[in-house]
């Protein structure tokens, strides 16, 4: 059995490894996870789920906080605007 | 310690002790306005930050509609930290009794010169998505604004030292008397009149003035823009704001500008604490989400409390205290200081100097309570 | 979607890092109902993160995982703790529902984490902490052939980098604030902490060849809409680097505010504890962390007497209180070692962004001369870090003191707080089974 899946990232399809969050996948698409109140591109900075730079929509639910989400086969994620 | 003669002494700079010191020192008094905090850390940061025209009686409908006006015509002036916003009022029918208060709300502002509109339950749907199925409609106040009190206190403030007033910040005021006040520090501020403008501790400094504290909660969501357009308001809040003895909550939820949702209202007496009450903070949000069931699932970033400062009539105690020449009261607006703070100072300038008011005062004087400070 | 549960426990620990997990062994093996709750989806907390996956060869957290095995604990991951609705119960929330947790005795083991100071640059993507990068890439972030900068202050910068070169990083650079003079006497004091020593070269055998520069700090990251380069000030002058991430964290900050929503007594933003880990709260304890920041052998010993308490095992949690001592002094010079340098102050420049959930710049902030002024007037710690990040900065910047906590201790849907839902009659789970 595969140890890998695939999301999508702003519509591009992301292959990672199964056990990786969500933040992750973001990163290795190269996407800013969420874009801050002045407009700066934004990605994860604490890693353990307090900062909440790493917020993204995941399956349509925005300001998910994507350094504490596995990603799961088929995901749908998307930069929180 | 050093002692300061003054014109006026303000205490309190909440929004209306700031409204009041910037009216006063436009017409060249020499002003100082002292408070424990921060501009605008009381009331004024944990109210919803409404401009709003009520009907609840003429005298509230003159005094909020008369803010209301001197909020347009400031408008252009406030920095954007304000954001003020004129995203207008929505008093919301859940049922046909409602509807009914809603064409005769419409009958009452426009006899006035109030600009609204009756909203079916098509039209309302439209101008709100997200309230659920199943409302009668609505009447649509567009005049209404929103803007964020803290900031627009601290315009106030700002614009009141341009004009030469001073400011005291970390002073708790301890004594009000003839000669002015005393503060917590020793230090005593000689002043000819002092406005007693502490919201919801006022009777603390002026006793047997009729001031109760009236609790409430509120909740920020994190933003979700275009979520909602209008404030939105349920006409049960009317019942809940007439009640004087139980606690009560209303759905009450306000766009800000940042797309964030304030969702609220509560109303309790007797709650002399400010920890979060678990079983009224339930019942408001309960309440939200039987109006807009999407409220659920969005993420709340903060609760809080605050004290609105209430009096037994519902209406504000602008003027001079009977029996003490020298001072003024500015204070008991309960849910309604930052809109009606621009009118209460420009009617206090006026009580001060000697001027006509813009507006009949009568119902707003601290003497038409005579027979409770007969007591003091 | 959403599901509702019940739990009742004699011991419910909040917080499933080394701490957390040796209370919750230690008061299960005692024989009390114990539950452990965790926002992460396995336990392990910060430092000891995705070891129980991968078999780690660090004896300590594979001894304690095995302890973990064989005890009976319903443990709670994905779940957050988020209020404290009334005396002797906690919500908490999770992806799919909501959770209330009714305990006896309650033990706070919430961790730290890394404090962020604002310089120029801070804010760009791949900018993170030094263990906010390790994390990430052990949740799935590839670091083969990257090349990372890893600075700030703190152990955790040699750990991070030890790690990161193991996964194929290549690593340029270390800087750490503190000065040469420090690290030295730290050094040398390690030696009185055998543990430590094997640790220590273990790790200098990880990190040998790695160039490390003390007294030296980032001075601004640099990047189009990504980290490219990192400047940094080394022995007065200024050297920039080309690099993919920049780790970079300022040594740790206790996560007090759940026990300061709870009532417990703080100073200096940690957890007041008596010597069997109690707070000034009765029946609840703190240990690790949140008590003074003192590494993960401090945390075991203090989690381990914090179970024994809270089991009613005072007898043999005393057993352990010169094991505490020794570890509390090694937490001191820590403390003493890594203290933040005044130049950090002078790193934000008048446009740098000090709030990131905000976006408040370091001008905006010096209008003001309170937290709460700062917060009521600009919105600074107004986002939904709760002032976690902003914090620790302007206390360091300004020397604020952050504002009073209120619930949701941290963010949490709306409709989780209103707590448990009156109508429904759910039978209540006792914990006891894993």
């Amino acid at each position: 059995m595969s140890n890998e899946l695939t999301v999508r990232v702003n519509g591009r399809q992301v292959s990672i490894s199964v056990g990786a969050t969500v933040a992750a996948a973001m990163m290795i698409a190269g996407q800013p996870c969420r874009t801050s109140v002045t407009g700066e591109p934004r990605g994860p900075l604490c890693g353990m789920g307090i900062c909440y730079e790493c917020r993204a929509v995941v399956n349509g639910i925005p300001h998910s906080r994507t350094c504490q989400m596995l990603c799961e086969p088929e995901m749908d994620i998307r930069s929180d605007e | 310690m050093r002692k300061e003669a003054y014109d006026v002494v303000i205490v309190g700079a909440g929004i209306v002790g700031a409204a009041c010191a910037d009216a006063l020192a436009e017409r060249g008094l020499r002003v100082v306005v002292v408070d424990y905090g921060v501009v605008g850390s009381g009331a004024t940061a944990a109210g919803m930050g409404h401009i709003v025209v009520m009907d609840d009686s003429d005298a509230q409908f003159a005094l909020t509609n008369y803010s209301q006006r001197l909020w347009r015509e400031l408008r252009p002036e406030l920095p954007e930290d304000v954001e003020y916003e004129q995203s207008g009022t929505i008093w919301v029918a859940a049922d046909a009794e409602e509807m009914a208060e809603v064409f005769r709300k419409r009958d009452y502002y426009q006899r006035r010169g109030v600009s609204v509109e009756v909203l079916d339950a098509n039209q309302l749907k439209e101008a709100e998505p997200n309230l659920r199925d199943g409302m009668m409609g609505g009447l649509l106040v567009p005049g209404d604004a929103v803007l964020y009190p803290p900031c627009a206190a601290r315009f106030l403030i700002r614009r009141a030292q341009q004009r030469g007033a001073k400011v005291k910040l970390g002073a708790t005021v301890t004594e009000i008397s003839e000669k002015g006040i005393r503060a917590s520090d020793g230090q005593e501020i000689a002043a000819d009149i002092v406005v007693n403008a502490a919201g919801a501790n006022a009777a603390e400094l002026t006793p047997g003035i009729e001031i109760k504290k009236r609790k409430g909660h509120l909740v920020i969501t994190d933003r979700y823009p275009g979520f909602l357009r209008h404030q939105l308001v349920e006409l049960g809040y009317l019942k809940s704001a007439h009640s004087v003895t139980s606690d009560s909550v209303a759905f009450n939820v306000q766009p800000r500008q940042t797309g964030q949702i304030l969702i609220g209202s509560s109303r309790q007496y007797g709650a002399e604490h400010k920890k979060v009450d678990q079983g009224i903070l339930a019942k408001m949000i309960r309440r939200a989400q039987e109006y807009m069931p999407a409220l659920g699932s969005m993420s709340a970033v903060r609760v809080w409390t605050g004290f609105r400062a209430a009096t037994p009539d519902k209406l504000p105690l602008i003027g001079p205290f009977p029996g003490k020449k020298s001072l003024f009261l500015a204070t008991g607006h309960e849910g309604l200081g930052i809109t009606t703070s621009l009118g209460t100072a420009k009617i206090l300038a006026a009580q001060v100097t000697g001027a006509k008011p813009e507006i009949p005062v009568e119902p707003y004087l601290p003497s038409r309570l005579a027979q409770e400070y007969a007591r003091v | 979607m959403n599901s509702y549960s019940q739990e009742r426990f004699d011991v419910l620990v909040v917080g499933a890092g080394p701490a957390g997990i040796a209370a919750a062994v230690c008061a299960a093996e005692s024989g009390a109902r114990v539950g452990i709750v965790d926002d992460n989806f396995a336990p392990g907390g910060q430092i000891w993160r995705g070891e129980l996956a991968t078999h780690s060869d660090s004896t300590e957290s594979s001894r304690w995982y095995g302890r973990l095995k064989n005890v009976e604990i319903k443990a709670l991951h994905g779940n957050r703790v988020f209020h404290q609705p009334e005396p002797g119960v906690l919500l908490a929330e999770s992806v799919a529902g909501l959770s209330e947790l009714k305990y006896r005795n309650l033990v706070l083991a919430t961790g730290a984490r890394e404090r962020f100071l604002p310089f120029p640059g801070w804010t760009l993507p791949n900018v993170m902490g030094a263990g906010g990068l390790q994390a990430l890439v052990k949740s799935g972030l590839p670091i083969r052939g990257k090349r990372v900068v890893v600075a700030g202050t703190g152990p955790l910068l040699l750990a991070v980098a030890s790690y990161l070169r193991k996964h194929g990083a290549e690593i340029p650079l270390i800087c750490e604030q503190a000065p040469w003079s420090k690290l030295v006497r730290f050094g040398l004091a390690l030696t009185r902490f055998p543990q430590k020593i094997g640790q220590g070269l273990r790790l200098r055998q990880d990190i040998s060849g790695i160039p490390f520069s003390a007294g030296s700090w980032p001075v601004a990251a640099n990047g189009k809409n990504a980290l490219q380069e990192v400047t940094i000030s080394r022995a007065g002058k200024q050297q920039t680097i080309h690099c993919d991430y920049l780790a970079c964290g300022f040594h740790l900050v206790p996560n007090s505010e759940l026990p300061a929503l709870l009532g417990c007594k703080t100073c200096n933003g940690s957890v007041q504890v008596n010597e069997l880990q109690e707070t000034t709260v009765e029946g609840i304890f703190c240990a690790g962390e949140p008590t003074g920041i003192g590494g993960v052998e401090l945390a075991l010993v203090e989690g381990q007497i914090a179970g024994l308490s809270a089991a009613k095992r005072n007898s043999e949690a005393q057993v352990l209180f010169s094991r505490r001592e020794k570890y509390r002094r090694f937490a001191r010079m820590m403390d003493e070692t890594f203290c933040l340098r005044p130049e950090l102050k002078k790193l934000a420049s008048a446009d740098t962004l000090v709030c990131r959930c905000e976006d408040v710049s370091y001008a905006r902030l010096q209008e003001h001369c309170s937290w709460r002024g700062a917060k009521l007037h600009t919105r600074c710690g107004m986002g939904s870090c709760q002032g976690r990040i902003c914090g620790p900065a302007t206390q360091f910047l300004f020397k604020w003191n952050p504002d009073s906590v209120r619930p949701p201790v941290f963010p949490a849907r709306v409709e989780s707080l209103i707590g448990p839902p009156a109508e429904q009659s759910i039978p209540v789970v006792t914990g006891g089974h894993q």
